[in-house]
């Protein structure tokens, strides 16, 4: 099938900047309207999940990923094709907990900080939580609950930032139909791993 | 003019969005003498013939009109029974359009969440494990494709049978759905797509693809 040549929304590569200094702008606003860090972390999340549950289907549609056998594929895929198609960086899957249903990611150069100094009174801000958000929410329109939070920031004097994801369980409620199958696999593969 | 329509059905079973492309007009107006030579019945607010099939009036075609002019349901436009108008003898000669009735859109939501579950049950008398829901069904005179996303959302696309090409289509209506749908922050998620670009830019995909998709040898 010959495809349309101009398209509009062939994916564009823009200037990361712009991104970053919306993004800052952004933060700063909630900053200034919530005046307690606790409640800006939770906004960013909120607006994350947003993005991500309609993000997912962009995803999919543009990569033609199947469906993930085990949560081992899963970090595969949102390390290696996800955070490169929509960041630019491939961060590395490590700290592999001994039932296989948690790991880490560390972002060895997160985009949303390029230029963030954390001010002192706003320790307790996790600047970039808008992508446990959006990590949150995508899995979950895949059926997967999990549990997604920063471990470590260097916006926070720590030597990486490394996202901690944790899988709960297989939403099986919305599960597709013919997809009952996988339940089993994943189960299994939870176990073996 | 191959592919007939679309539907995109969310992953509660709710049709969220139909259109039709091509629509066949099966339609025969004739003009009667007195007595009827066909036996007309009531069905489902309509009149339909349920026996003496001639001339291209096939049964369960509904009557459209009476000389001319548009029925509303099972009565004729000034509120009469159709059924007793017909036994008039003083009302003929009369003039009736007959035709396939077109399916409301509340009917076309009710087959979208039957074929919901028909999937689902597809899937669960697989004789094998993994298998999928129905993908195509094959009719006489069209072939109903259906792809079902990972997150859960059903893309049906009702062809041609001799319509190649259908597999890179639905995979097509995907990305424009996730273009112009989801990314349009006032689309609420499940909800009907009432979006002016999907509209355009789906059409634009069903010309290309009718355009492309190669009609056996021949055409």
């Amino acid at each position: 099938m010959s495809r349309q040549s101009n398209r509009a929304t062939d994916s564009k590569k823009m200037n990361s900047e712009l991104f970053t200094l919306t993004y800052g702008a952004l933060v700063t606003q909630l900053c200034k309207d919530y005046e307690n860090d606790e409640e800006v972390n939770k906004q960013l999340d909120k607006m994350g999940y947003n993005i991500g549950v309609r993000l997912i289907e962009d995803f999919l549609a543009r990569s033609s990923i199947g469906r993930c056998q085990d949560f081992r594929e899963t970090a595969d895929v949102i390390a290696k094709v996800a955070f490169k198609m929509y960041l630019g960086i491939t961060p590395s899957v490590t700290n592999w907990s001994p039932a296989g249903d948690e790991f880490s990611l560390i972002l060895e150069n997160n985009p949303l900080v390029d230029f963030v100094e954390l001010p002192d009174n706003h320790s307790a801000l996790i600047y970039s939580n808008l992508l446990c958000g959006v990590l949150r929410g995508a899995l979950e329109m895949v059926q997967m609950a999990v549990d997604v939070k920063f471990a470590q920031d260097t916006l926070r004097g720590d030597s990486v930032t490394e996202i901690r994801m944790k899988f709960i369980k297989r939403i099986e409620e919305n599960l597709p139909a013919g997809d009952d199958q996988h339940i089993y696999i994943a189960s299994v593969g939870l176990n073996a791993s | 003019m191959v592919i007939f329509s679309v539907y995109v059905v969310n992953k509660a079973g709710g049709l969220i969005y139909q259109y039709d492309n091509y629509v066949p007009r099966t339609e025969v107006e004739k003009t009667f003498s007195y007595p009827l030579d066909l036996v007309l019945k009531h069905h489902d607010e309509k009149v339909v013939v349920s026996f003496g099939q001639r001339d291209g009036i096939r049964v369960g075609h509904a009557v459209l009109s009476i000389n001319g002019v548009d029925v509303i349901g099972k009565n004729t436009s000034d509120g009469k029974d159709i059924l007793e108008y017909l036994k008039d003898p003083a009302n003929y000669p009369v003039s009736i359009r007959f035709g396939r009735a077109r399916l409301s859109s509340n009917e076309k939501l009710m087959l979208a969440s039957m074929f919901h579950s028909l999937f689902a049950i597809g899937s669960q008398l697989s004789p094998e494990v993994g298998s999928s829901g129905i993908e195509m069904l094959e009719t006489d005179v069209f072939k109903l494709h259906c792809f079902q996303t990972l997150t859960g959302i059903k893309f049906i696309v009702l062809a041609d049978p001799r319509q190649s090409g259908i597999d890179a289509l639905l995979r097509k209506i995907y990305e424009i759905y996730s273009d112009f749908a989801l990314k349009n922050p006032f689309y609420s998620l499940e909800m009907p797509i009432r979006c002016e670009l999907f509209d355009q830019n789906l059409k634009s995909a069903l010309e290309v693809a009718e355009k492309a998709g190669n009609f056996g040898t021949g055409s």
